[in-house]
């Protein structure tokens, strides 16, 4: 297909033009956490770390920063094994009761946080579980395992079951079949779920604003906080930080992924 | 045929489906413990206050208050939903079509997005958007404004930041249809005398219809749930249902009010599923997240 140069430069004007709205807000933030004003002016007065010496010199940014990686942590170390057994029973058991269980469990993809969140909270309530750990790490399980589940049940649809039958005709049981034969070869796949789960745990702001508080706050609960009153530059360090960190661990998991394809 | 031939494969079948649902079992088991329990719960309540009532729909459905804030969600959602189609249909084209290394550079510039926080994407919309913003200052430069616009704390806000934090939900999909269109359609098309234009509508468009109406969908029902992003680009103002949710019980101890808005929120987003579901599996909707 041949076209004139005329639409051809106009189409791609308009493609630089739509990801340069996508990238803006990363473009932003980063020049601006390295800024030594308050104020975002063109070009930044001068270079300075003042932004991240403020996050990293407040104890309350530091608590929040140490309660999200715990929880993102508790939360893997649950969702993982949870995630991985259920897609190995969703992958193996293709009948009408797995289909639909298959559902409910992606429902927390389904149903506005919102929704959860206050239900939560009100569930949380009569149990006496508002303001701890236990109950922050079991509503970022149930959010993380949608992803732990996508991403094993893809990584098992390419896995040739045979194998592990082999391995069972042979004599193993079947649980050590699974760890020594179809686990090594999922196991970028599951990892990646684990990162996504982790990510997602790190994330998680609305459900934290019902349920978190006093020693339990996590960072963005803090920060959501801190913006409804303020634009704190601190915040641009702490996004600066959480961008990388989630950029890298993706690079991480899609890297993983691809050696295993 | 006698029995005990059958048995004992039946018997391996019944045991290895109780395997199966075993081991889903612990995953099921927190999903309805803090899922479906909670929003049954939550359902209960919207109808229960000392004895059955539907106090609390008439109220939503009569009440200005509430009817303006659904009118306003779906207003929001529907902006949003065509203005992410019209940005990312051509994106997606692109990025199914150019060769290395732009396409890579095209899903990079949607991805890196994608896995930012949400928060800091709407912290970078209010610095952007301020008064005394880039946007402002750029605008007033270049001479085509003489005073700050009001972009931020309003739905302009809301919806400019939306659309951003919704567009990769749009793309993906779109990308992921495009890219398993074969090329030699359009060759074809062009070799029976067709210009770009003609091939392009009457191959190409009807051929990514299933990936536009996944990401409409994704997009207008996750704009119905928004609540992060209004709650700080609309400045109190733009109040969409969640937060008429999340106000209900935060500020004034409402449940019952809080429940039934929720589950009429519910509802419409499971029934907008459950329509398209018709067309296209909900997996495959939401594998693309």
């Amino acid at each position: 297909m041949k076209t004139s140069l005329l639409p051809r430069l106009a189409f791609g004007l308009l493609i630089g033009l739509i990801l340069i709205y996508l990238m803006l807000p990363v473009l932003i933030i980063v020049p601006m956490s390295f800024s030594s004003t308050r104020f975002l002016t063109f070009p930044p007065p001068a270079l300075s770390l003042r932004w991240y010496a403020e996050y990293f010199g407040n104890p309350n940014w530091m608590q929040g920063t140490r309660m999200s990686l715990m929880l993102g942590v508790l939360t893997v170390l649950i969702a993982t094994p949870l995630g991985t057994a259920a897609a190995y029973a969703i992958s193996n058991a293709q009948n009408r009761l797995m289909r639909s269980l298959h559902m409910v469990l992606m429902l927390p993809l389904i149903v506005p946080i919102i929704i959860v969140a206050i239900g939560i909270f009100f569930v949380y309530a009569k149990l006496g579980l508002i303001q701890t750990l236990t109950g922050l790490v079991l509503a970022n399980v149930m959010l993380g395992l949608p992803y732990v589940i996508t991403s094993v049940v893809a990584g098992l649809q390419s896995f040739d079951k045979t194998q592990e039958m082999v391995a069972r005709s042979l004599g193993m049981n079947r649980l050590r079949a699974f760890l020594t034969v179809t686990l090594p070869q999922i196991k970028a796949s599951v990892f990646a779920g684990a990162v996504f789960a982790f990510i997602s745990a790190i994330d998680e702001t609305i459900i934290a604003l019902f349920v978190s508080g006093g020693q339990y706050q996590t960072l963005t609960k803090r920060m959501f906080t801190a913006l409804r009153d303020e634009i704190d530059p601190t915040i641009a360090s702490i996004s600066t930080l959480l961008t990388a960190a989630s950029f890298l661990l993706v690079l991480l998991a899609m890297s993983g992924q691809k050696k295993e394809a | 045929m006698s029995i005990s031939t059958i048995d004992p494969s039946l018997r391996h079948q019944r045991r290895e489906q109780a395997l199966m649902t075993l081991l889903a079992a612990p995953a099921v088991l927190v999903i309805v413990a803090l899922v479906v329990i909670p929003v049954g719960w939550l359902a209960a309540q919207s109808v229960y206050d000392n004895g059955f009532t539907l106090e609390h729909y008439r109220r939503i459905f009569t009440e200005e208050v509430y009817w303006r804030s659904f009118a306003l969600t779906f207003r929001i959602a529907l902006m949003v939903t065509l203005l992410t189609l019209l940005l990312g249909y051509p994106v997606a084209y692109a990025a199914a079509h150019a060769k290395r290394p732009w396409n890579v550079l095209i899903l990079a510039c949607v991805m890196l997005p994608f896995w930012t926080s949400v928060l800091v994407r709407a912290y970078a919309w209010l610095v952007l958007l301020q008064r005394t913003g880039v946007a402002n200052q750029l605008l007033e430069r270049f001479g085509l404004t003489t005073e700050p616009l009001a972009m931020v704390h309003n739905e302009l806000g809301t919806v400019i930041a939306t659309v951003h934090i919704l567009l990769p939900f749009m793309v993906l999909p779109l990308y992921s249809t495009m890219q398993k269109i074969p090329r030699e359609l359009m060759l074809a098309g062009a070799s029976l005398g067709g210009g770009p234009l003609y091939s392009f509508r009457h191959i190409f468009l009807p051929l990514s219809l299933p990936g536009v109406v996944a990401g409409l969908t994704l997009v207008f029902v996750l704009t119905l749930g928004f609540y992060i992003t209004p709650e700080l680009l609309g400045g109190g103002r733009t109040v969409m249902i969640s937060m008429v949710v999340s106000r209900n019980v935060e500020l004034y101890a409402q449940w019952g009010a809080a429940s039934a808005v929720g589950v009429v929120l519910l509802v419409c987003v499971l029934a907008i599923f459950a329509a398209v579901g018709r067309i296209i599996p909900l997996d495959k909707m939401l594998g693309q997240k």
